[in-house]
């Protein structure tokens, strides 16, 4: 099965959207973005590719019959299952590259630039902490991945450091080994394994451990997930966007820029959108597009990269708690705390100090999605404003309490406007990228005497 | 000026000569007795002074060239030291730094303390407040030519008169204080008379850009055109020998059919027509330029190289007004037009140079020039239906330009040209 794909390489994350010849929409797939970008952008393609897998799962139960509630029940144990195998499969390198600094081993090969860890004579028991902390990481396994158990967030680096960090707080207090030394492991160790080739992540590798944990005695799974693991998905044209998109590796004609790639997006998903607001990590961006979805004017944060989806990362850190954690407190709120500073610096100080004053957090958190949808609605007004539908994008658009904050400012200065958010609007760029590397390859088809199929 | 490496042309070698023996005669004046006057480019009256054989300093090209040189930095800082604040126009800044770390000029060598600060140009303010920051400096005598605003778009003979009576009862009386010398209106009218010749050839060089390909960049290559004719060189003969070289040169170009010389080489394919609104940023200029080059951009037209004298709009010095001519020269200059007009003007270019659209370069420091930009970006997009690009930046600050940011928005904007060209997503 030919596919096209486009991969949007984030400051924050790295999105990838895959299509079928016909133009729908065959998978997803997203990563925390790291150093490499190679690796980051293997890493979105192939989950967005796993994420097709499944897609083709899924249709094989339809067409085997079976049940759409039935069908639901067994693709989400399914992947539940194949989720904690990928985990496991990460948590594995982890350990071993772990165990291997400790003991002083040199590190893998393929980094000879990082020097192997020497103990101090005070941290001899490191090796016994960290025994425990990644003993108890591999039990706690199935819990994270039990049934209805909710995850601070999708990426290994959140996942595992949550828990090591947690769990070497008290292997410090317990074995008297200094906390420092075991974040320091830790910082160095994941900065190897995500930049390690991404091979443990694909979808014939950890399903058929995933079936076979799984109750299939009715063998309803067993045939649709051999189908799909037996489809060959050969890729046939790309495009990169994104503000790394410099740096993948494909040549120059097959970069756009993230800004034609939301408004491509944004106008497959909603025709009439006229307006496309995207707060991605580091940069605002307010695009007007026509009927066609061709960017007609656009405006975005310049010199200075305050109230983007950065801004709220660090408040989360801030706030020791995960990005995605924000908008559901933020949604508690009783009351907006008016915070002045859009600075993300500044910020920070600002919530330390409404916090002494004893204002409740959900409070001020209400106020500091208000501050970023604030600035954000000066790039719109400079943009040439609202004047028809409006698409919100990005990583910030799956927040709700900054959905609200935008909700309510767009209809106070721009009236009853129909404002759009898709489920999927952190995919925007990287599916106008998708778009437009099939547009490219029905060119070429065409010009071949080809016909897409 | 600085020379971009690759602009070797007869033409940029005699400019290079002729600013080498300018900083050299200043840096002279205390020993030959000669007298300088600072004053700076929009509404200069550069035949006037050198009819007294007084010498031109002109401070913001001084703050360009050392951030071309990679000075302003310091420079900067060495004002913030002072208590300039971070908002200050950074022109200001880096000649304030530049004054207080010994007044070096571009050339190496040490500009004169000046006999005299002529302002004749009052549309930006900041002007008046840097000449203040000098007189406090260098206690010296100031003339001072209040030039009014183009609020209803045209120089009426009131306007005119007023200018002209200050230019014989306030400035000519002062220069001729300073100068020891009297006003002797046949040299200045010989001087205006080849400030017109020089005039006609810069004028017939930026509309060259009218050729497909252009070959000249009329914004980055611009600013080297207009470099004598802005600054202490109009009126002279070695201004006339240059514009005459520089058309001859032009001519061969388009003659071979050439596109503009970058300074990394020749350019390449010609791929977009760009007007751009805004001066420059001069810390990365090279970069900066090597962005729309490296993209196949050329500016064919800019309102930066009017700045010094909208000689396109028909313009030219008259030997038979003197008075009256330099008074509409004033009066005339870019950022002293309204905002009708300098919409007016970007929507002839679009057109006239068969433009594929309009980027503003929103300069921090530049009020003068900043001020409504978003407004002239919106009118002129609904005139001419040509896609418009914004980006910021600003004149002599390192600290404001944000090479990926802008770099990104460059792209993107040639991008949305491309993608609006093609016809999109059908």
């Amino acid at each position: 099965m030919k596919y096209c794909v486009g991969i949007d390489l984030g400051s924050t994350t790295t999105k990838a959207v895959i299509l079928r010849a016909e133009g729908d929409i065959l998978g997803r797939g997203i990563t925390n973005s790291r150093s490499s970008y190679k690796v980051a952008c293997d890493v979105a393609l192939s989950e967005a590719l796993i994420d097709a897998h499944f897609g083709l799962v899924s249709t094989e139960l339809e067409r085997a019959g079976i049940s759409a509630e039935r069908k639901q029940h067994l693709l989400s144990e399914l992947e539940r299952r194949f989720r904690e195998q990928q985990y496991r499969g990460h948590l594995r390198q982890f350990a071993e590259r772990v165990r291997r600094r400790v003991e002083g081993h040199r590190p893998a090969a393929e980094l000879p630039l990082l020097q192997p860890e020497t103990p101090k004579k005070d941290e001899e028991g490191l090796g016994e902490a960290v025994d425990g902390i990644l003993n108890k990481m591999e039990q706690e396994t199935p819990e994270l991945y039990c049934a209805g158990a909710s995850r601070k967030s999708d990426f290994f680096r959140d996942l595992a450091g949550g828990r090591f960090m947690a769990l070497a707080e008290e292997a410090s207090r317990e074995l008297k080994v200094r906390f420092d030394a075991l974040a320091g492991l830790f910082d160095k160790v994941i900065l190897e394994v995500e930049n390690l080739p991404g091979e443990s992540n694909d979808f014939q590798m950890h399903v058929r451990t995933a079936l076979e944990t799984l109750d299939d005695s009715r063998n309803e799974l067993a045939d649709a997930v051999e189908l799909s693991a037996g489809t060959v998905l050969e890729s046939v044209a790309n495009v990169g966007t994104g503000y790394g998109r410099q740096t993948l590796p494909f040549p120059k004609e097959q970069i756009r820029s993230e800004i034609l790639c939301h408004g491509l997006g944004a106008h497959s998903m909603f025709s009439d959108t006229r307006t496309v607001l995207d707060i991605g990590g580091q940069d605002t961006k307010a695009i007007q597009v026509d009927g066609n979805g061709i960017v007609t004017s656009f405006q975005m944060n310049d010199r200075c990269a305050a109230g983007c989806g950065r801004y709220l990362g660090y408040i989360a850190d801030e706030m020791n708690l995960g990005v995605h954690e924000l908008g559901p407190l933020a949604c508690k709120a009783s009351r907006t705390v008016r915070i002045n500073s859009t600075c993300t610096v500044f910020a920070g100080a600002e919530l330390r100090e409404r916090l002494s004053l004893g204002e409740k957090r959900e409070d001020i958190l209400a106020g500091l999605h208000r501050a970023i949808i604030l600035r954000a609605m000066s790039l719109l007004a400079r943009s040439g404003g609202i004047a028809n539908e409006f698409t919100f994008t990005g990583g910030v658009a799956r927040n709700e309490a900054a959905v609200a904050a935008l909700t309510q400012l767009v209809h106070e200065n721009y009236g009853d406007v129909q404002i759009n958010i898709s489920a999927d609007s952190i995919y925007t760029g990287a599916l106008g990228a998708a778009l437009f590397a099939r547009r490219e390859w029905l060119r070429e088809e065409g010009s071949n005497g080809g016909s897409p199929s | 000026m600085t020379q971009p490496t690759a602009m070797k042309d007869r033409s940029q070698l005699r400019q290079k000569q002729m600013i080498a023996e300018h900083y050299s005669r200043l840096a002279a004046a205390p020993d030959t007795g000669d007298k300088s006057a600072y004053t700076f480019v929009p509404g200069n009256l550069t035949e006037l002074l050198r009819s007294f054989d007084l010498l031109p300093v002109l401070p913001e090209i001084n703050a360009l060239q050392s951030a071309m040189r990679g000075k302003s930095r310091d420079y900067i800082s060495t004002a913030e030291k002072l208590g300039h604040s971070e908002d200050v126009c950074t022109y200001v800044k880096c000649d304030v730094g530049m004054m207080k770390s010994g007044n070096v000029g571009p050339t190496g060598e040490r500009l004169p303390d000046p006999d005299l600060l002529l302002l004749s140009y009052t549309g930006c303010f900041t002007f008046m407040k840097w000449f203040e920051i000098l007189r406090e400096e260098y206690d010296c005598p100031v003339a001072m030519l209040h030039v009014p605003y183009q609020a209803d778009g045209q120089i009426t003979d009131n306007m005119r008169k007023y200018v002209v009576d200050q230019l014989r009862d306030k400035v000519i009386p002062e220069l001729e204080r300073v100068s020891g010398k009297a006003y002797d209106e046949d040299r200045l009218k010989e001087m205006l008379a080849r400030s017109a010749q020089a005039e006609d050839d810069l004028v017939w060089v930026l509309e060259s850009a009218k050729h497909r390909p252009s070959p000249i960049d009329a914004y980055f290559g611009g600013v080297y055109y207009i470099g004598p004719i802005f600054t202490a060189f109009r009126g002279t003969k070695d201004a006339v020998a240059y514009y005459r070289e520089l058309r001859e040169e032009v001519q061969q170009r388009i003659d071979a059919g050439l596109g503009p010389v970058t300074p990394e080489g020749d350019m390449g394919e010609e791929r977009f027509r760009i007007v751009v609104e805004g001066p420059p940023n001069w810390t990365s200029f090279r970069e900066f330029w090597k962005m729309f080059a490296d993209e196949g951009a050329v500016s064919v037209s800019s309102t930066y190289t009017k700045v010094g004298g909208v000689y396109d709009m028909g313009f030219r010095h008259d030997p038979d007004h003197p008075l009256e001519t330099m008074a509409d020269y004033c009066l005339g200059c870019y950022t002293n037009l309204n905002l009708p007009s300098r919409v007016d003007m970007l929507v002839r270019y679009i057109e006239e140079f068969n433009a594929d659209g309009l980027l503003i370069n929103s300069i921090k420091s530049c009020n003068s020039f900043s001020a409504g930009q978003l407004m002239i970006l919106r009118e002129v997009e609904n005139r001419t239906g040509k896609p418009g690009g914004f980006i910021e930046s600003d004149l002599v600050d390192p600290r404001y330009f944000s090479a990926a940011n802008i770099k990104n928005r460059l792209e993107s904007y040639f991008q949305m040209i491309e993608q609006k060209r093609s016809g999109g997503t059908q």
